[in-house]
């Protein structure tokens, strides 16, 4: 048994490396202290984990999720979670802020990914801790190649909402709730050396999810996040009421500043539960 | 006017003398077609991968698909000054894709007009910094802007060109394989240039709609043509019977998605659990299956 787990762990440790390929630059280099300036954040799987796929099929739609290890309480509840694609040329994902009412601080989504990249989670706990998980991923093009498979298509719905609630509710219950939201996502990365096409970026910044007009989730997004942006998480239904989300869009003059932006639409969308 | 294109070529650091003719062989009369032996774009076949060729009118050549690589671009202008003395009028570029584009520069001369969809520019201009970024590395050549040329001519429904005694019909289908895919019809041997909307040996490769595509099969599939080109893979001569294996992939994948989705399930579990019905009939299922599925769940998700 002891020869057992031995092997087991030397095995454990060669996968580990095997699959720590990304490196940690950027984050050393810029975004801790762009984003945590002066805080510890303690790399541990203990509070949020990361899932990734290793490869990723179609580096514009690469779905990652986020599951959190406690269950939201009044006293102890994960109140953000960031996310960072490191090599992405604007690796802000987004920081998505959770609340008791929210049941569960899980969440999952899908990114683009501009090439080979450490994908990580930064979680914030109201106590005031940071933890982060990080995965790796195989992934190119996602963001220079954006506006891919049919972008007439996607400005033709846009702003088009749809909320799924697939594995039904329970009153009391963290309940799962998917939230789809028709937008292209424009990155604005499509360099127009060649043609007269230039495509600013255009993406939605700031969503809200609320029920019976508590907070459920609430979030900054950016460009990382694929076109029809899809979002996974969790609602604690008490009673009948309105699941709700509001979103507004945002055009940038240039891909990676935010200093030039202007306000497109805002948008808001309800579905009527019944646990 | 050999030592003009011998001389273009050096400009452009190729020898001319190293650049053999591609071989082609005349699959109706008057139209050509060199067909690659390999499926996956590597270092050592540089992106030969596809399909290319050129019909031949009394007037006009016209060139479709120029190749994966501008040293192809060169072997195939050189095997049309081989086979023919009617000068290259047109070169028509079937859709986006690298292995279809990268060989135009051997054709940008005076009087050469560059023929795509009415979206081919526009894909051009938001893939070929990534396409352009990776071709040394992944096919081992050298490209630049230079060599990605967007169309002098737009095909916005359809567009008639007169090669001489020959009439060609160029289409712009809704987003299918891409969303600026252009297929090319010849009346005189009534044979259909169907580019990468038409996949044999080669995986099924969606970067538009999966819908679209199965829309634009069916439309095809009524067709009486004598002769149908994919874009990879062999000449079909029983149309409609030679698409129905890509018809099959598709559809079963898109009836597949549509129960995921409808069954409330990930596009992760889509991605891990969906397979192919036979899959020793594809080649780079590994590479493109899951690719696909993503794409197309992405689509599917989305059609209520």
């Amino acid at each position: 048994m002891k020869t057992f787990s031995f092997i087991l762990s030397v095995l454990l440790s060669l996968s580990s490396n095997v699959f720590a390929e990304g490196d940690d630059i950027t984050w050393n280099s810029t975004l801790k202290t762009q984003f945590f300036n002066g805080k510890s954040i303690e790399e541990s799987n203990d509070t949020i984990d990361l899932e990734v796929p290793y490869r990723a099929e179609d580096p514009a739609i690469v779905p990652i999720k986020v599951t959190s290890k406690l269950a939201q309480s009044k006293e102890h509840y994960i109140k953000k979670i960031w996310l960072f694609v490191d090599k992405n040329p604007f690796p802000f994902v987004g920081e998505f802020e959770f609340f008791p009412e929210s049941g569960k601080a899980d969440l999952a989504m899908r990114v683009r990914v501009n090439t080979y990249s450490n994908i990580r989670a930064i979680a914030e706990t109201n106590d005031g801790k940071f933890s982060m998980s990080k995965k790796f991923v195989k992934a190119s093009g996602g963001c220079s190649a954006p506006i891919g498979a049919n972008l007439d298509e996607a400005m033709s719905r846009l702003g088009k909402v749809k909320f799924r609630l697939d594995e039904g509710v329970t009153a009391g219950q963290a309940s799962l709730a998917q939230l789809m939201i028709s937008h292209p996502n424009l990155t604005g990365m499509q360099m127009d050396q060649i043609t007269r096409f230039v495509r600013k970026s255009h993406f939605i910044d700031q969503l809200k999810v609320s029920f019976n007009d508590k907070p459920v989730l609430k979030a900054k997004i950016d460009i990382a996040i694929s076109a029809d942006p899809n979002f996974r998480f969790y609602f604690v239904p008490d009673r009948p009421g309105e699941l709700k989300a509001e979103f507004s869009d945002l055009s940038c003059e240039s891909p990676v500043s935010r200093d030039v932006c202007k306000n497109v639409g805002h948008y808001s969308q309800t579905y009527t539960v019944n646990p | 006017m050999k030592l003009l294109v011998c001389l273009s070529g050096l400009l452009l650091s190729f020898n001319c003398l190293a650049v053999p003719a591609l071989n082609l062989s005349e699959v109706a009369p008057g139209v050509y077609m060199h067909q690659s032996n390999e499926h996956w774009p590597d270092r050592h076949n540089h992106g030969d991968i596809a399909n290319i060729g050129f019909i031949v009118g009394t007037q006009c050549v016209a060139v479709i698909d120029s190749g994966g690589s501008p040293q192809q671009g060169m072997a195939l202008r050189h095997a049309i000054q081989q086979t023919t003395s009617t000068p290259i009028c047109y070169v028509i570029n079937t859709h986006v894709h690298p292995d279809h584009i990268y060989g135009n520069l051997a054709f940008k001369t005076a009087g050469v007009k560059f023929v795509g969809h009415h979206k081919l520019a526009r894909a051009m201009a938001s893939r070929a910094p990534h396409y352009l970024s990776r071709a040394d590395e992944v096919l081992n050549i050298k490209v630049n802007q230079d060599h990605i040329i967007p169309p002098d001519i737009e095909v916005k429904d359809s567009l008639n060109l007169d090669l001489g005694n020959r009439i060609i019909r160029l289409t712009a289908h809704p987003a299918a394989h891409t969303d600026n895919d252009l297929s090319v019809f010849d009346q005189t041997t009534q044979t259909l240039w169907l580019a990468d909307l038409l996949f044999l040996e080669h995986i099924p490769v969606i970067d538009g709609s999966l819908k679209g595509w199965l829309t634009e099969l069916d439309k095809l599939a009524k067709q009486p043509y004598r002769l149908v080109i994919p874009g990879h893979g062999k000449p079909v001569s029983h149309w409609p019977l030679g698409m129905q294996a890509e018809k099959q992939y598709l559809s079963q994948l898109a009836q597949d998605i549509r129960s995921y989705i409808k069954n409330g399930k990930t596009l992760e579990q889509a991605v891990s659990n969906i397979g192919i019905n036979n899959p020793n009939q594809w080649q780079l299922a590994e590479q493109f299956h899951r690719k696909n599925i993503t794409i197309a769940f992405a689509e599917l998700e989305w059609e209520d």
